[in-house]
């Protein structure tokens, strides 16, 4: 593969190739889209005997249509009937089992309690900012709090000291379904949002952006890291690969973004993202430098360490601070949110440090 | 009509984050105490102001794996 420092110029977007379905729901979808979307029902019969993983991949396939599209697949597929009705339903579902883990979620523990202000003493969840609190304060602490509490395994630990090249290289994979378009679901939501919020984010997508250079871009660092290793940074080339939880995490970032409804949540899972990013990158970088990985890809994280310091500090106290100032109401699905993204992100980290502890 | 018109929103240029960096909003460039020059690459950075930075003068996160009470500007009501 050519290095490619600058993307070419007139590169036209390659689209991937539908992926492997992994039940009947998958099947029954992508043989509608390779033949006759428009006769996709919304609710196909092989719904019933769907598995979990079946019905993320299909509506992850579903999202995809939106976004990039498929090879073969008509760009009109997008708003065929069939195709919306069973994105609406499959994301409802996905939706319902996210707030029934966040209303069931084990409380803090008391030194999580404990980090927060005394101000957000309240327990978290449906309380919002206290009268007279400021908004922007409020959110930080909040997310600070929930950020705390989090004792999920990290895998960015594990690759900074044990893990094999092969293991990194794996992760890095697996990563790719998220990191070659990080950033674009939370593009989505710029029209929704009033307007001190939304200057605060395209601030920071400018910089996600790479701040007019299309080599500072980071999903572009991302692919770039890929390629200097000899994997494959096609988007979606990996999605084969992605276990459940990473389906989970990306059609979750997608269907968040892309639903007005859930602009407060959307800015939530954002702000604990970008809490999670910064230490967790230098630890990254640290281990893919010690497996001797090349120099790009651990660029990649290092620029996300200095990034996402003050990414963190925007998400939080200036961007979520600015929708609770003009929308109060949306304190808990901002809450929810924030929980959701690190509780999808332990339940990944979890399940592959598990198999490779087993190996 | 006699409402005041609201006020015009402005982002401010110094944003201070209790327990964590100072962000500047709109600087070319940052001089630390022995007169080095470090040039600003992203629209807002973030200086460090626990001292515990490996990337200074630019806060790298560090700060959150302070203890509470080791934090620079504590939050809390004491
Ligand atoms: S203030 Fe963040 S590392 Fe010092
Ligand atoms: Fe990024
Ligand atoms: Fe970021």
């Amino acid at each position: 593969m050519p290095p490619s420092s600058t993307l070419a110029p007139a590169a036209a977007p390659r689209p991937p190739r539908l992926p492997s379905p992994r039940g009947p729901l998958g099947e029954a979808v992508v043989t509608a889209l390779d033949a006759d979307p428009e006769g996709l029902s919304g609710s196909p019969e092989a719904l019933g005997r769907a598995t979990r993983e079946d019905r993320l991949l299909t509506l992850w396939t579903l999202q995809e249509l939106h976004r990039g599209g498929f090879a073969g697949v008509e760009d009109d597929a997008e708003d065929a009937p069939g195709v919306v009705a069973l994105r609406r339903r499959l994301e409802q579902e996905l939706e319902a089992r996210l707030r029934g883990r966040w209303l069931s979620r084990a409380e803090p523990t008391e030194s999580a309690q404990s980090a927060q202000s005394a101000q957000s003493a309240e327990p978290l969840g449906p309380a919002g900012p206290p009268p007279g609190a400021e908004p922007g304060t409020w959110a930080a602490e909040a997310i600070d709090g929930l950020v705390a509490a989090d004792d999920g395994p990290s895998l960015a630990r594990f690759v900074q000291r044990r893990a094999t090249r092969a293991q990194a290289l794996e992760l890095l994979r697996l990563r790719s379904l998220y990191h070659l378009q990080e950033s674009d679901p939370v593009a989505w939501l710029v029209p929704r949002l009033p307007v001190v919020a939304k200057a605060a984010l395209v601030e920071l997508q400018y910089d996600e952006y790479g701040a007019g250079d299309p080599a500072r871009l980071h999903h572009h660092l991302f692919a770039r890291g890929l390629e200097a290793c000899g994997v494959d940074a096609a988007y979606a080339a990996h999605v084969d690969e992605a276990p459940v939880e990473i389906l989970e995490q990306v059609t979750t970032v997608t269907m968040l973004g892309a639903r007005r409804r859930l602009r407060g949540a959307a800015l939530g899972h954002l702000a604990a993202f970008e809490a999670t990013s910064c230490v967790p990158s230098r630890r990254m970088a640290q281990g893919l430098r010690r497996l001797g990985l090349p120099e790009e890809i651990g660029d990649y994280y290092r620029e996300h360490v200095l990034a996402d310091a003050v990414h963190e500090q925007l998400a939080s106290r200036v961007i979520c601070g600015a929708l609770l100032e003009a929308e109060p109401q949306l304190a808990d699905d901002v809450l929810f949110g924030a929980w959701t993204c690190l509780d999808l992100e332990a339940r990944f980290a979890g399940r592959l440090l598990d198999r490779w502890a087993a190996s | 009509m006699s409402a005041e018109p609201p006020p015009e929103p402005s982002a401010p240029h110094v944003v201070p984050c209790p327990g964590g960096p100072l962000l500047l909003r709109g600087v070319s460039s940052v001089r630390d105490a022995d007169g080095v020059e470090h040039p600003a690459r992203r629209p807002v950075v973030a200086l460090c102001r626990c001292r515990r930075t490996s990337e200074a003068p630019w806060c790298d996160g560090t700060h959150r794996l302070l203890a509470h009470a080791q934090a620079p500007t504590g939050h809390r009501a004491p």
